[in-house]
């Protein structure tokens, strides 16, 4: 039998025999016979891309294509690329220009592109983007990766390291794992000996439930050890981002709250645990009548989600400033609107994943994360244990976006292995990833602002619903932080910003790059507009008239330092803005009946939290043979904090980024340096590695007894101080070494400077604020619905630029995903929990994009630099609806504007007259 | 693990067949999405590996096309301009990946209301064959779709060709696929046409069908019988109006309401004739 036998193929160029079933997927197959874990797994639907492999030379997807396929064939793997040594020009390519950045699309963008480049040398940019068409990657954009296989096909040499620590494009420093699949993600490593956890989880939005006889359906599945309940949980059986609000249980008691919440797990070998079918597991569920929706919600007969939240209602957010009543009295023109968006999933292309391993009392968990000491807290509660009991070791982690921000896997896995005293593993399926994580908040908007005569901006009303689904979550940084930015970042004599969270029987809605502001920009950025429009002014200039300057005061009444370069942005726009409206009115709005539109729109956001204290702290160590390590506690999710602190506290050292290594993330071994959120690891982490930074360097100047201006080398274990000619060495390795074996150590901490918000949100929220002006050029189909994005322009504050490659990476990765909430994505619960029928964009989806940083220095930002992860995207959605209300005459309002959505609304225009 | 057997020859894989419950796969590209978190549900009886199930013949009455060629063999494959519509909905299908395994026969007997192959083929007035160990059949592919998920393939049968008949005159074909996306996307309604013309420059055949506007892709026989006797350069989209769209039955769903569907049908049909009258030699 072929079974017996085994599979015979050439793996990377190597005679192989495969062991495992013929039928099973090859992606298994090469990840668990042959360890090749560079082969991704994001979907085993062919959705994705991730597992993209060469069989004889051609592209296919790895979870689609059962061994016995490849008998006999030739299998190419991203492990496979490489040369003896070197990476491949494609790899360094991708390298060079920043193609990868999370890093878990890579193998298979790479696999794809690997194909073409052997088929047609010298392709053309359609060519490419038909090649990588199949493979979704959700934190790039697209952009760089095209150009890297662009550059790859030509003979053009690529692009060499620049020298240098911050304003330098350096090749990122987790980059090379990336590209060779070494990187090991949550998925791609656990103890040989592990078990296999898999949750069972509620096909319902809301039911009670009982559990049948466990011990008989354990008697018929030998190989599971252990079934989890809410009953075995040791310790707190809730987890929550806020300390008074631990609502979310790690398995549900009685009743489930939202469609995919968990109720048990199963735990024993990876074939018994797979082959269950769930429909066996003996749970009787008894349907209740779901919660859906935030009217539904509210009804005053509606069921209670929590105790203790009357109304469902989770929270309410205020700001208010002035008479906006008045305000809006006195006003020239004025303008309302009222705007609907959906549940945006992530759609983080690795999925939920990791292990844990008891030792002693103590507690490890490997897995994928954005916050690995609240983790830390997380894990400790749920096991009744001290959090010094407790590592968190992060992987690479594929994307977060916060949705990795709220704990996943990590508790669960905790308590099985503390119960069983063996490591245990998990890796989420798609649609558990997506019914059972965090999504960014429905919100139900209504805004309105007038204008006085001049164009200046009297008064901002705004009012916004949140859908918080079952569990708290985020929803009340949602909550607070929307009204802190609902004017726009504009100047406004009285404003009143009011927002609620409300609960329903939907998915937890939590972080989602921006926390609510992405949706309130749509308001506020149509506000603009029809304005604009009432007072006969062009749409620029009047922002530019508004925008926030240094020295102004905010709705909250914050008086602005310097830092503050909205208007910069807007300038730099305003000559691409009129030379396309020019021509827009030259050539035309389009033939037939596709019809073009220029948007513009701007947005701000507070780095950090809100009016909270969110300190990090770095340390850096110099050991006895002249190596420098950053203990960096920051996780880098993709966006590449794992280069620019390096770079940074290379800058304020005065020692080359070459000199570095790093431990990254081990909660064991680093210091808290907060979570990757709020766009706050450039700011706040990012202070931190320059203090270390400059606290090693103070430290050896002593040790030298030179002066500040002093230069540095180092010659392996030789430190060499040289000032004004004079030099002085440090034999470091004459120093006493502590238990990492450092000899030397700096560290640093920083907590941005903010003050509470009283009853009205009066305060200092956030300390520095990013500020981005965009522009989008549209073509919308009017007899189908359908809206093509053409072209974005981006101008964004980013104060300076530690590493403008990177910078432009989150740009387009945030320019991509604010096109999708714009136009296609809407989870909705038991309909689109996969990756076929939920839309992101692809290759194909993202036009080019011209990007113009604004370097003016923000005088809190490290070296003057400040965050762009979520500015990148707020603008980009309300821009893009601009430019439909432009090209179409017709407002959409309903987001995301589907062709459908959108066809309706031009029909109905048009039966208005 | 189940049992999985990959015959090379096709009376084998008859034999397998109807000795048992298999699970068969081809491109796979449908079976495995079908089997997240769940193992297989019946062993596999894999027919890829049957080299005579892949071929591109051209017979007296017209093609005969593998059931086990994948979409890139055909898009790639030189044809005359008849295929230019199923070429094109080749192209369409997935990405390059699931072009590379995903095969014709695996689209119809998917019977996916979405398959976008159903209805570029049913426009070419195809038939299936269809093959067991107690003989061979043919059916019109009209007549083997029978709705979502459902067709007419009893348990021991294997597709094995879809035969389509040679064109009389001169032909044009086209696929029209709209989607939410550019690439990987699963069309909301797609539009198939062919239209065959004599040497005057009128038409003496026309097969026009939509799909995912049905349980399967239909044809639109009022529609197709109001172009019958047109000249190819005359102003075709005009033939089309409501009135044509009713053997269509849409339904809402995450990708776009009914109405939407009726509307944008309409809108890809007019288009679709305005490009082939255009795309015809001897048109104006
Ligand atoms: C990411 C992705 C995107 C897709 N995009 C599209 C798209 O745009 N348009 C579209 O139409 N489809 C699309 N599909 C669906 C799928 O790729 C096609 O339907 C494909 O043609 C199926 O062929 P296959 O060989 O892979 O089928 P398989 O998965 O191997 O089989 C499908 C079904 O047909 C049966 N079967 C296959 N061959 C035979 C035979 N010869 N005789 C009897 N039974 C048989 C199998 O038992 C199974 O039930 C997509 C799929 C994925 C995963
Ligand atoms: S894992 Fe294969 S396509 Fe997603
Ligand atoms: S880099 Fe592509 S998904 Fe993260």
């Amino acid at each position: 039998m072929e079974e017996r036998a085994g599979v015979r193929f050439l793996l990377n160029g190597r005679p192989v025999v495969a062991r495992s079933a013929p039928g099973e997927r090859l992606s298994r197959v090469l990840r668990e016979e042959f360890g090749l874990t560079g082969t991704k797994v994001g979907c085993d639907a062919g959705d994705c891309g991730a597992c993209t492999v060469l069989l004889d030379g051609t592209q296919i997807c790895a979870c689609l294509t059962p061994l016995g396929q490849v008998a006999g064939g030739r299998v190419t793997t991203v492990e496979g690329l490489a040369g003896e040594d070197a990476p491949s020009r494609l790899q360094r390519a991708f390298l060079a220009l920043g193609a990868a950045q999370c890093g878990i699309c890579t193998p298979g963008m790479l696999m794809a592109a690997s194909e073409l480049l052997r088929q047609r040398p010298r392709p053309t940019p359609a060519e490419v983007e038909e090649a990588l068409g199949g493979v979704l990657c959700r934190c790039t954009g697209y952009r760089k990766i095209m150009e890297a296989a662009l550059l790859a096909a030509g003979d053009a040499p690529l692009p060499a390291e620049p020298a240098g620590a911050v304003g330098a494009r350096r090749t990122r420093l987790d980059g090379p794992e990336k590209v060779t699949g070494r990187a090991a993600f949550g998925a791609d490593r656990a103890p040989p000996e592990a078990l296999e956890l898999r949750l069972l989880r509620s096909p319902h939005h809301r039911a009670r439930f009982t559990i049948g006889d466990l011990d008989a359906f354990r008697a018929r599945h030998p190989g599971i050890l252990r079934i989890l309940t809410a009953a075995d949980i040791p310790g707190r059986n809730g987890y929550g981002i806020y300390p008074d609000l631990k609502d979310q249980p790690v398995l549900a008691e009685k009743e489930v709250r939202h469609r995919g919440e968990p109720v048990l797990a199963l735990v024993g070998t990876p074939e018994a645990v797979r082959a269950v079918d769930p429909e066996e597991v003996p749970i009787v569920w008894e349907p209740l009548p779901p919660v859906l929706g935030i009217d539904a919600a509210l009804a005053p007969d509606a069921p209670l989600l929590h105790p203790g939240r009357p109304g469902n209602v989770l929270i309410e957010g205020r700001v208010r400033r002035g008479d906006v009543e008045a305000a809006l009295g006195e006003a020239t023109a004025r303008a309302a609107i009222a705007v609907e968006t959906s549940f945006v999933e992530h759609a983080y292309i690795e999925p939920e994943a990791g292990y844990a391993v008891r030792r002693g009392d103590r507690i490890e968990v490997f897995a994928t994360t954005q916050a690995p000491y609240m983790d830390r807290e997380e894990v400790a509660a749920v096991l009744g244990i001290p959090p010094e009991k407790v590592r968190i070791l992060p992987s690479v982690c594929g994307g977060g976006f916060g949705g990795k921000l709220d704990v996943s896997v990590q508790p669960i896995l905790a308590v099985a292995a503390w119960l069983l005293d063996r490591p245990v593993r998990t890796v989420w399926s798609r649609p558990e990833s997506m019914a059972a994580s965090t999504k960014r908040h429905p919100a139900r908007i209504r805004a309105e602002a007038g204008a006085d005569a001049e164009g200046r901006l009297t008064g901002v009303r705004f009012h916004g619903d949140f859908d918080t689904g079952a569990y708290a979550s985020w929803g009340p940084t949602v909550a607070q932080r929307v009204p802190v930015h609902a004017t726009g970042p504009y100047r406004v004599r009285a404003a009143l910003c009011t927002t609620r969270g409300v609960y329903t029987n939907g998915p937890p809605a939590g972080a989602f790059r921006g926390f609510g502001v992405p949706q309130a920009a749509i308001a506020h950025e149509a506000l603009m507009d029809m304005l604009a429009d009432r007072l006969g002014m062009d749409r620029l200039d009047f922002r530019l008239r508004n925008a926030l300057r240094p020295g102004d005061r905010t709705h909250c009444g914050q008086e602005l330092g310097e830092g503050v370069a909205l208007v910069a942005c807007l300038e730099r726009l305003r000559p691409i803005w009129r030379r396309e409206r020019e021509r827009l009115a030259r050539d035309g709005r389009g033939e037939g009946p596709l019809r073009r539109g220029l948007g513009v729109a701007c947005m701000w956001y507070g780095l950090g939290n809100t009016s909270m204290s969110n300190p990090s702290t770095m340390e850096v160590g110099l050991s006895a043979d002249g190596r420098l390590t950053l203990y960096n506690g920051a996780v880098d999710i993709g966006q590449g904090s794992a280069t620019i602190m390096v770079q940074i506290c290379a800058e304020a050292l005065g020692l080359p980024v070459e000199s570095f290594t790093q431990v990254l993330g081990d909660t064991a071994r680093t210091r808290d340096a907060g979570k990757t959120s709020a766009s706050r690891q450039t700011l706040v982490s990012g202070n931190a590695a320059r203090l270390a930074g400059l606290d090693l360097r103070r430290r050896i100047l002593r040790l030298a007894n030179a002066g500040p201006d002093a230069e540095l080398a180092l010659d392996g274990p030789v430190l060499r101080v040289t000032e004004n000619g004079r030099v002085r060495e440090i034999e470091l390795f004459r120093l006493t070494a502590d238990a990492d074996g450092e000899v030397l150590r700096g560290i640093g901490s920083w907590d941005p400077p903010t003050e509470p918000l009283d009853a009205d949100g009066q305060g200092v929220p956030y300390a520095a604020y990013g500020f981005a002006a965009q522009m989008a050029l549209v073509e919308v189909d009017t007899e189908l619905g359908t809206t093509r994005v053409l072209r974005i322009w981006a101008a964004h504050d980013v104060g300076r630029a530690v590493n403008p490659t990177l910078v432009e990476g989150q740009i387009e990765g945030g320019i991509a995903q604010g096109i999708g909430l714009a136009l296609m994505e809407e989870f909705v619960p038991g309909r689109n929990e996969n990756l076929h029928d939920y839309l992101i964009p692809t290759v194909g989806d993202v036009p080019e994009i011209e990007i113009h940083l604004i370097e003016e220095g923000d005088p809190l930002g490290p070296y003057g630099a400040k965050g762009v992860g979520e500015p990148a995207l707020i603008p980009t959605a309300p821009a893009v609806l601009n430019a439909i209300a432009e090209a179409t005459g017709v407002r959409p309002t309903r987001v995301p504007v589907t062709p459908d959505r959108l066809l309706a609304a031009l029909a109905a225009a048009k039966t208005r007259g | 693990m189940h049992r999985y057997e990959r015959p090379k020859d096709l009376e084998t894989a008859l034999d397998l067949r109807a000795g048992g419950e298999w699970q068969v796969i081809a491109g796979g590209t449908d079976v495995f999405p079908a089997m997240v978190g769940r193992v297989a549900p019946r062993p596999l009886l894999d027919i890829s590996g049957i080299e005579a199930l892949r071929r591109i013949e051209e017979t007296a009455a017209g093609w005969r096309l593998g059931a086990c060629l994948r979409w890139s063999e055909l898009r790639d494959h030189s044809l005359p301009p008849l295929f230019d519509g199923l070429r094109k909905a080749a192209g369409m299908i997935g990405g390059r990946q699931i072009q590379n395994r995903a095969t014709l026969g695996g689209n119809l007997c998917n019977a996916s209301p979405a398959a976008d192959g159903a209805a570029a083929l049913l426009a070419l007035d195809a038939r299936v064959e269809l093959r067991s160990r107690r003989g061979r059949r043919e059916l019109p592919l009209a007549e083997f779709l029978l709705g979502n998920r459902r067709t007419a393939l009893a348990p021991d049968e294997l597709l094995t060709a879809i035969l389509v008949p040679a064109s009389r005159g001169e032909a044009r074909s086209d696929f029209l696929k709209l989607g939410a996306r550019k690439y990987l996307v699963i069309s909301i309604v797609m539009v198939a046409l062919v239209l065959e013309g004599d040497a005057q420059g009128v038409i003496r055949r026309a097969g026009i069908a939509v799909g995912a506007c049905a349980p399967t892709a239909r044809r639109l026989p009022l529609l197709e019988e109001r172009l019958l006797g047109r000249r190819l350069d005359e102003p075709l989209a005009e033939a089309v109006d409501g009135g044509v769209l009713a053997p269509l039955s849409p339904i809402d769903d995450i990708r776009g309401t009914a109405a939407y569907r009726r509307e944008a049908a309409l809108v890809l049909l007019r288009r679709g004739l305005e490009g082939l009258a255009t795309a015809m030699p001897g048109a104006a």
